[in-house]
């Protein structure tokens, strides 16, 4: 939308100062995230940009973070239980909610609009009072301190990502193409997995990764719920950054970073993947 | 040979000679059953793994076993008691029966500190009556009476009857800042201790206030993505998707190292020579810290619901009303905005609904006065077993109050209209 040659000054003032406002909310959004990548290698202790690091002194600069982070083996424990647990519950939980998505949108779902809202009430209710919950409930059934407990609850709050994904996806499923399938002689499971799946993986694999990255980020539920042989890296940052706040926290932050970059477009190929199998073009 | 006539009137039968809507029916019976069995197993979960647990807390928090389950007939006894005078005989002989119980299964200690905790010294009390109690006999009431002065108190009893009920309004009482008095009457608590209340108002204003600079700032970054061409949108919709798939502790480290006292900001702040050394800002551990973080943390669940609603809103329209004279804002306030209020009820519910259960950021960078009531929750779970009971009593208030947002949030908008990414 550029200023069309008609528009008044005074259009073409607010045209300029909204692109300027617009500007400075994205750096208000983006800035905090892209600052800790240079900090995180400060060669002095400090949350803040030494001269030496203004200008670009490689003296100013240093992996002791990153060699703290990854050669401390509590660090290293903790990542190898985050990836644990969010690899187990992810798993368990897209299985459950990919399966119940498919009865939700039959025709015939007796109920729907009930079960659907009960399913989903995991990512209504706020984590504290789940944490609430769980935490008396697993220690009467003797599940704290466990990776099964955590998991159990980690499939919770996963499960109701996965339903709304595979839902969305179902949604825009075009029927016809079961027909179309079956009328050029293939038989159910044939189309089953040649054509639905094949439409609907896209749905399965982003709710799958919300709900891997649901759990890899979770901190409330695992402070209560975890052990000291359970502790997930969250646990050990959240009180990290209550305690001293050291720089390792930051190169953790910025492998983190990394991660959901990679993330977003592992989602992006998937979108334009997705629109072309169903012959939209890709935008 | 039956007639055309005969024949439309004899009900369609299936190929087995069934009639045809009994065949339809069964049939539908069993597509509905197979629909169920594929919900069943994830229904079964959640059922048993998140609701039976949050109705169990709901049920903790107005429980109140203790005195029925330490001094039982003592509770039986008291049920008739009417309250104007010290309890008749019948009365102290179940407490006698009790304390010789309780002495064998050394359960008595629990009973006096259960009774302590609502009147202070009545343990001691208690545990002297209960070490001579075997040796008296019948009538028990003079001889409880002889023995201390505290059995002929009036207000003793009337705690007792009162905490023997099995159901109890106490922890929410405490919840919102109130207590039983020494009349058994339903007061304030004593000013020091009221803490929730305000901690309650608090957390609901600042989450609208957060509410309210997501919608201000959400507006104008949605508007611009939703009409640009569609390359340069997709560019920023990541810088809008990338803080929204980066983790909650990753975010909030960031907003320490920028705002803190020897942070970035400062630093640059000092370096520009806007402050100077001794008058760095305090924008971390009080409200601001909390306020600007969570701001920032929830801002992309504001974005989202708000473009996708923008995006299908044509620009003719714009261009429509102001070629028919109105001026632009005119054109946007009546016809574009209103276009836009579901994607705004979505990201406002969305974001109040987020921001009102909020823990870890106000944990981190919210101080004293930056904590909202999850905070509170959450020290309570670690202390003894009235706190607990204190904790699941203002976690249900939280929870009526979340589910009352989403019920309204439901009949506007509907909660399949949920999209993420």
């Amino acid at each position: 939308m550029a200023v069309p040659t008609y528009a008044t000054t005074s259009e073409r003032i607010w045209y300029y100062a909204f692109r300027v406002i617009c500007g400075l909310i994205f750096f208000f959004l983006i800035a905090p995230i892209i600052v800790i990548i240079p900090l995180a290698f400060n060669a002095q202790p400090y949350f803040t940009f030494t001269r030496e690091m203004l200008s670009l002194d490689p003296d100013g600069y240093s992996l002791r973070w990153y060699r703290d982070l990854l050669g401390s083996s509590e660090w290293l424990n903790s990542i190898a239980n985050s990836f644990i647990i969010a690899i187990a519950s992810t798993i368990v939980a897209t299985a459950l909610g990919t399966v119940a998505a498919l009865g939700l949108n039959r025709r015939n779902m007796p109920a729907r609009a009930l079960i659907t809202a009960i399913l989903i009430s995991p990512m209504i209710v706020p984590l504290i009072i789940t944490a609430a919950a769980l935490f008396s409930f697993f220690a009467r059934i003797g599940l704290s301190n466990t990776y099964l407990g955590i998991i159990l609850s980690h499939v919770v709050l996963g499960t109701p990502f996965v339903v709304l994904t595979v839902t969305a996806s179902l949604a825009g499923f075009d029927q016809t193409l079961i027909r179309a399938s079956q009328s050029l002689g293939a038989n159910q499971t044939r189309t089953f997995f040649r054509v639905i799946l094949p439409l609907l993986l896209p749905g399965v694999i982003s709710g799958a990764l919300f709900a891997f990255v649901t759990s890899l980020d979770e901190v409330v539920i695992v402070n209560f719920m975890a052990g000291p042989a359970q502790t997930p890296m969250t646990v050990r940052m959240f009180s990290g950054l209550r305690e001293e706040i050291s720089p390792t926290i930051l190169a953790l932050a910025s492998l983190l970073v990394a991660l959901s970059i990679l993330l977003l477009a592992t989602l992006e190929m998937i979108r334009r993947r997705n629109e072309r199998m169903r012959g939209l073009s890709p935008g | 040979m039956a007639t055309r006539e005969q024949r439309s009137k004899a009900p369609l039968v299936a190929a087995d000679g069934t009639p045809l809507k009994e065949a339809l029916r069964r049939s539908q019976a069993v597509e509905r059953r197979r629909a169920f069995a594929l919900v069943a197993p994830l229904l079964v979960f959640i059922l048993l793994v998140f609701a039976i647990p949050i109705v169990a807390m709901i049920w903790r928090s107005v429980y109140n076993p203790e005195i029925r389950e330490y001094l039982p007939q003592t509770a039986a006894a008291l049920s008739s008691w009417d309250g104007e005078d010290v309890p008749p005989e019948a009365v102290f002989q179940a407490m006698a029966a009790d304390m010789i119980v309780g002495v064998e299964n050394r359960t008595i200690g629990r009973a006096a500190a259960r009774i302590n905790r609502e009147i202070p010294g009545a343990r001691s009390t208690m545990m002297r009556t209960a070490r001579n109690v075997d040796a008296w006999s019948a009538p028990y009431r003079e001889k409880f009476l002889e023995a201390d002065e505290d059995w002929a108190s009036l207000e003793f009893w009337h705690i007792l009857q009162r905490e023997s009920r099995l159901i109890t309004p106490t922890y929410y009482l405490l919840a919102v800042d109130y207590e039983y008095n020494a009349q058994g009457e339903i007061a304030p608590r004593p000013e020091v201790y009221q803490v929730y209340q305000s901690l309650f108002f608090r957390t609901a204003w600042m989450s609208i206030l957060i509410t309210g600079i997501c919608v201000l700032l959400a507006y104008p970054i949605s508007y611009m993505v939703a009409t640009q061409p569609v390359r340069i949108a997709n560019l920023l919709l990541i810088l809008v998707l990338l803080p929204f798939w980066t983790s909650l502790l990753v975010r909030t480290s960031a907003w320490i190292v920028l705002l803190q006292q020897q942070g970035v900001i400062n630093e640059l702040l000092v370096w520009a020579g806007v402050i100077d050394t001794d008058g760095r800002l305090r924008m971390i551990y009080n409200r601001i810290g909390t306020v600007v973080a969570m701001t920032h943390i929830l801002l992309p669940f504001m974005v989202l619901p708000l473009y996708s609603v923008m995006k299908t809103i044509p620009p003719s329209y714009l261009r429509a009303a102001k070629s028919l004279g109105a001026h632009p804002f005119r054109a946007w306030w009546s016809v574009y905005f209103p276009l836009t209020v579901p994607g705004l009820a979505a990201g406002c519910i969305l974001v109040f609904i987020l921001a009102i259960g909020y823990y870890i950021t106000p944990a981190l960078v919210g101080g004293d006065s930056g904590i909202f009531i999850s905070n509170l929750i959450a020290d309570n779970m670690q202390g003894s077993s009235a706190q607990l009971k204190l904790a699941a009593a203002l976690a249900t208030i939280l929870l009526v109050a979340v589910l009352l947002v989403y019920w309204l949030f439901n009949r506007l908008v509907g909660v399949d209209k949920l999209k993420f990414g």
